[in-house]
């Protein structure tokens, strides 16, 4: 009787490993008959709204779940170097329709939405649309809106646009003090002098730490540079039209009715090269200019002076 | 409490564990350490997030499926047995089987939630290292989802006590899947005229407002509860639980066991 049991026992051992080992290997056999279209390129639901009505009222879970799905499809498509991501803004807007908190779904979400491909999917509108919709439910969030200006900055080229949105961030309660200084970096870029002094200023003024205080006052001297070899260069083109040649200093300060020879902020004098352009002294004691630096000059770390 | 109601409620609870129904909490552990361990490798950043929503969760569909599938057999199954008679035939009171049985399953889910809550804090402790003050909150969504338990109980207990018990489990699966739209039928009446709009106001006020009761989300993004909710959460939780039990022993008391 009991050895009748211990074969019975036996026999059902090795008949359940057995058909666990077969079902995987045809499974297995399936999956390679089966056509190349993964379950990741399916959405079998795009409504936001119906999966939340869905999820009866774990909408966290399930955002958490549509989250992991996003990391996983963007993950394989970059992977495979794949240059269509269809369904990833729907993922997106899906997981932030269930979770509207879910900051990482915003944060990295952009950054896989932005870039062209293979890098991204190439929908820097999408991903700002993603970003706005993150700002609305998140206002007092501050990364968002660093998120948001550096698609602007590094996608669209819009400088003046990431100012807007690194200003209107630094005016979060406790946005991190480089959000006044970003904003002035891209109203600079953006050819916006005015603005990018007022911003400089106001992170001079408010900034407790005095890395950060050094650093506008870099970028307020990089910012008088580029605006007086803005308005140098002007003088120059106006005076060579006039007599066809490029002037020397002097000549420009007869010319322009200037008080005297013009100086950068370390009281050098600015120089005119014979094809009128306009050149600091020692630029490298302008670590953040973008004008008024000699051809070919290939800028180092920069240096910090101390203005106390 | 009555001798008689605790009697019948420590019954109730040995019962549900020979039963063998805290072996759910294999499940459980096994689910939540799982999640702990696998969802930092395949997603990104959400390792926290995904501890407290689905240890959470789980607690939540775990407690709701014992609460019904055991509270729709409490009496149903007494009856068959031929129980309840030797039960009734002593000095007790059918109303008081009513409340023992209650609580007996209502203390069987809160000894099975406690079990659960220590799964979820260690799971918590895994991925975070630390804990944090905001962590605090997560018990307080536990004790709403015991007020949900409690208000489930009732209901199938309600149901128990005149309906067989498959019958009973679609009533109080119903009410929780309606409960969960609570607020949307709230909204819908409001758009609603005339007379639709007395019925859905009606409807909307009469099932369990449980999503009143799920804050796993906000716990899970550390948003402050504030005292006067957990206050009216629980004073609604025991008001419907009161009211459902009411009806259940309202229905007992007048039902025909020869």
């Amino acid at each position: 009787m009991k050895s009748a049991r211990q074969r019975t026992t036996v026999i059902a051992a090795m008949s359940l490993a057995i058909s666990m080992a077969a079902s995987v290997l045809l499974l297995r056999h399936i999956d390679r008959l089966r056509p190349q279209a993964s379950i990741e390129d399916v959405l079998y639901i795009n409504s936001p709204k119906t999966i939340k009505r869905a999820s009866l009222g774990f909408d966290g879970l399930m955002a958490c779940i549509y989250w992991t799905r996003t990391v996983q499809y963007f993950g394989h498509r970059h992977f495979d170097y794949a240059h269509t991501y269809n369904e990833l803004a729907p993922l997106l807007e899906i997981t932030t329709t269930l979770d509207p908190h879910l900051l990482p779904a915003y944060q990295f979400g952009a950054s896989f939405l932005a870039p062209k491909p293979p890098g991204g999917a190439g929908q820097p509108e999408r991903a700002i649309q993603l970003m706005e919709y993150g700002i609305q439910n998140n206002p007092d969030n501050w990364q968002l809106y660093y998120n948001l200006g550096f698609v602007y900055y590094t996608e669209l080229k819009d400088y003046r646009k990431a100012s807007e949105v690194f200003e209107r961030g630094s005016h979060v309660p406790n946005a991190h003090p480089f959000m006044k200084i970003l904003a002035a970096q891209m109203a600079m870029h953006a050819g916006d002098f005015t603005t990018a002094r007022m911003l400089w200023s106001a992170t001079y003024e408010t900034a407790r730490e005095a890395t950060i205080r050094q650093n506008a006052v870099e970028h307020l001297r990089a910012v008088q540079v580029d605006e007086d070899v803005t308005h140098l260069e002007a003088l120059v083109t106006e005076f060579a039209q006039r007599n066809g040649r490029a002037p020397n200093m002097a000549e420009l300060v007869a010319a322009a009715h200037l008080k005297g020879i013009p100086v950068d902020p370390d009281g050098d004098a600015y120089k005119i090269t014979p094809d009128g352009r306009v050149l600091v002294e020692t630029p490298d004691d302008f670590p953040f200019i973008t004008k008024g630096l000699p051809p070919g000059y290939k800028p180092g770390p920069p240096k910090f002076h101390n203005h106390s | 409490m009555s001798p008689r109601i605790a009697y019948i409620a420590a019954n109730t609870f040995r019962e549900a564990v020979r039963d063998r129904v805290l072996y759910n909490l294999i499940a459980f552990t096994l689910l939540l350490s799982g999640a702990a361990i696998f969802v930092g490798q395949i997603s990104i950043d959400i390792e926290r997030l995904v501890v407290i929503n689905l240890g959470l969760t789980a607690v939540s569909l775990f407690g709701v499926v014992i609460a019904i599938f055991i509270g729709i057999g409490l009496v149903s199954k007494e009856i068959e047995k031929r129980t309840l008679y030797t039960v009734l035939s002593r000095p007790v009171r059918r109303w008081e089987f009513i409340v023992g049985k209650f609580f007996g399953l209502a203390g069987t889910l809160v000894v099975n939630t406690f079990f659960m809550a220590i799964g979820v804090f260690g799971a918590l402790l895994y991925v975070t290292h630390k804990f944090s003050k905001p962590d605090a909150l997560i018990l307080v969504a536990l004790y709403f989802i015991i007020l949900e338990f409690l208000v489930i109980c009732s209901l199938a207990l309600l149901f128990s006590s005149f309906s067989s018990p498959l019958l009973s489990a679609v009533f109080a699966f119903s009410l929780f899947v309606i409960g969960s739209f609570a607020d949307d039928l709230r909204g819908f009446a409001g758009m609603a005229h005339g007379l639709t709009r007395w019925v859905a106001t009606g409807a909307a006020y009469l099932v369990p407002n449980f999503s009143a009761l799920n804050v796993i989300s906000a716990v899970a993004h550390q948003q402050p509860m504030s005292s006067q909710l957990i206050l009216q959460n629980t004073l609604y939780a025991l008001f419907y639980s009161a009211m459902a039990l009411s009806g259940a022993v309202l229905i007992f008391e007048r039902r025909n066991l020869k």
